[in-house]
């Protein structure tokens, strides 16, 4: 149990008050009953450990998916001045632009029904997924570079989907900066086989249905009705972003210790963001950010050809037009209102299991997106169901900018394999309207629904407390499992 | 399968809600970095199926002990996720508080052979703990998957 003493902020909100090195106070976003659950484990201690790294502004925060993690928690968001502040390669986790896209179809879930099987057995086949997942396409390290500084556009100029595609993704599926000289060759060997490629865990591809809609105008502005089948895709950039932030860990580790920076965690290991190590973590960060940005727009473009080939329709009469496209692994240098004036200043904000929530209006989104805010999507696991949300100017105000990024675990992976022993999950799920199609069995097993926590709940944290809205509910039908 | 069987690796399996986590021991502070090696490659797949046919040697350096099981641990796990190799069994060749160097015995992942069990992803160094207690050497190491 963590004896940390919390102070009741209001109905949503509460204060982990600074105490030994904490430079600024922690806030979590929680009810008090997921309060108690986080309190078995060390995930409260780690918003504490957080608000120690030099440079750190305002506070540590915590969205009420928040679970232990190492290092930072998932589900922690903190911000840092460029000046003064650190970047830490923890703070944004191994599978960099970790991320979702939600794309819809024009086909309303009712009609696709009788083709359910079908289709999620096509797309079993044509989408590598799995541990060690490799895919179609090996590229030669020159191309690789490409992909890294080009991202998503990469894809889109080979044939994978179209420019349209990108304006519909965060950051138009490439961040700039990215420099693949930074990108070690250990990280792009293991990035040249897994291009296209789902991998395992709570990677996923869905096709599910709109269930409910909280916001019509907004659901109507984004393109989603009630009962329109859409398919959901949430996987990241595989070995190559792995090994980044690996060998990032590694090398800041050492040079903690030569600066004498005391960390109550070493995997929080940074390096000031002005420094050269800080400049170079950022320029290979940004190139694993496009090549996920890239995988993503490729698993979309092969899910958009099983959905042709499968239900033999053209592309007009399928009409599946991407959503958004999120990630909520990641640091990014943004301008974020400080003070009571409200002063922008450029920040650099790590999202570790946290998603970006800008509000109407916001001049970092594209123009269809101007007045009903930036699209937030939540993946939830493979029994429940997802959220779309809508950011919104109290997100930009309290947190950065962001907001949850899905259900979180409550069960450790081993506890699930545990409380899954004699039981057909894949029958259960098919009792519950959801047929699996999964390549590994221990996956089904870990992911059990009951392993997260209630994704309404969460989501109904983040709508209260307003730091993004509900805009409409998906519920699976057809989930394809790394 | 081979001649002579492997042993299986000795640790054991410790609780964390995210990732996945083990404790290994050793009577002697080698005995448990080669022992943790092996626990690493039995994680992927069992490596009481892997042939001793190929041999890498890894040299590598830390600022403590828990740094340097931990480097030594990426290492290992870089021999599968890298190059494709299992490895059947591990001997230290030499070490001292800063530094080892290991010889790993084992062969290229065959798909046909080899059943992978679990993707290990990256070894952590959040609440990596080696010390020397009573009845020997025991280590926590913290695994993404």
């Amino acid at each position: 149990m963590s004896e940390l003493r919390l102070e009741r902020l209001d109905a949503y909100r509460w204060k982990v008050p600074m105490h030994g090195g904490m430079r600024v106070p922690g806030i979590i976003y929680a009810s008090e009953k997921m309060l108690r659950e986080m309190g078995k484990d060390e995930s409260l201690r780690q918003v504490a450990n957080v608000a120690h790294l030099p440079g750190i502004v305002r506070c540590s925060l915590a969205m009420p998916d928040m679970h232990w993690g190492y290092g930072f928690p998932i589900g922690g968001v903190a911000a840092f001045d460029p000046a003064e502040g650190v970047i830490s390669p923890g703070g944004v986790g191994y599978d960099i632009n970790c991320g979702c896209r939600l794309l819809a179809t024009g086909l309303a879930a009712e009609e696709i029904k009788p083709r359910l099987h079908d289709l999620i057995s096509a797309l079993y086949r044509d989408i590598p997924s799995g541990v060690g997942s490799t895919g179609s396409i090996r590229l030669r390290i020159q191309e690789e570079k490409k992909v890294l500084r080009e991202g998503a556009a990469w894809a889109v100029r080979n044939g994978y989907g179209s420019a349209e595609d990108l304006e519909a993704t965060e950051d138009g599926g490439r961040m700039e900066g990215a420099d693949p000289d930074k990108v070690s060759d250990r990280a792009l060997e293991r990035g040249r086989d897994q291009l296209g490629t789902l991998g395992s865990g709570n990677h996923f591809l869905e096709i599910e249905k709109v269930e409910e809609i909280f916001d019509g105008d907004t659901a109507q502005a984004l393109g989603l009705w009630k009962g329109q089948a859409a398919v959901m895709i949430h996987s990241g950039s595989r070995g190559l972003g792995h090994q980044v932030c690996d060998d990032f860990i590694a090398k800041m580790v050492r040079l903690d210790q030569k600066m004498g920076l005391n960390l109550p965690d070493r995997q929080l290991a940074c390096a000031y963001i002005s420094s050269r190590e800080g400049e170079d973590y950022y320029a290979a960060m940004c190139c694993a950010a496009n090549y996920a940005w890239a995988n993503r727009q490729m698993l979309m473009h092969w899910t958009r050809e099983c959905f042709e080939k499968t239900l033999r329709k053209s592309p007009r009469e399928l009409g599946m037009k991407l959503i958004y496209d999120v990630c909520h692994n990641i640091a990014k240098f943004e301008k974020i209102p400080l003070g009571e004036e409200g002063r922008e200043k450029d920040l650099c904000v790590h999202r570790k299991g946290a998603t970006r929530a800008f509000p109407p209006g916001h001049p970092a989104l594209p123009e269809r997106f101007r007045r009903t805010g930036q699209p937030v999507l939540i993946p939830g696991d493979m029994g429940t169901g997802s959220y779309v949300l809508a950011g919104t100017s109290k997100a930009l105000a309290e947190t950065f900018g962001s907001t949850c990024h899905g259900a979180g675990r409550l069960m450790s992976r081993a506890q699930a394999v545990k409380s899954s022993r004699g039981r057909q999950i894949r029958k259960e799920m098919e009792e519950r309207g959801v047929l699996v199609m999964s390549t590994g069995k221990a996956t089904l097993q870990e992911e059990i629904p009951e392993a997260y926590k209630d994704i309404d709940e969460v989501v109904n944290i983040v709508h209260g407390a307003g730091i993004s809205k509900k805009v409409a509910r998906l519920r699976p039908l057809a989930c394809l499992k790394g | 399968m081979p001649d002579d069987r492997n042993l299986k690796p000795r640790y054991r399996f410790i609780d964390h809600t995210a990732d996945l986590g083990i404790e290994v021991r050793g009577e002697t502070e080698r005995d448990l970095f080669a022992n943790a090696a092996l626990a690493v490659h039995d994680l992927i797949a069992d490596t009481r199926t892997v042939r001793p046919r190929e041999s890498r040697v890894i040299s590598v350096s830390g600022i403590d002990s828990n740094d340097l099981l931990v480097n030594f641990l990426r290492e290992v796990l870089y021999l599968f996720n890298g190059e494709r190799m299992l490895a059947a069994n591990c001997t230290i060749l030499e070490m001292d508080g800063e530094r080892v160097k290991a010889e790993l015995r084992g062969e290229i992942f065959d798909r046909e052979r080899h059943a992978l069990k679990k993707e290990i992803k990256a070894v952590t160094h959040h609440q990596a703990d080696l010390r020397r207690g009573k009845g020997g050497w025991k280590a926590r190491i913290i695994f993404d998957v």
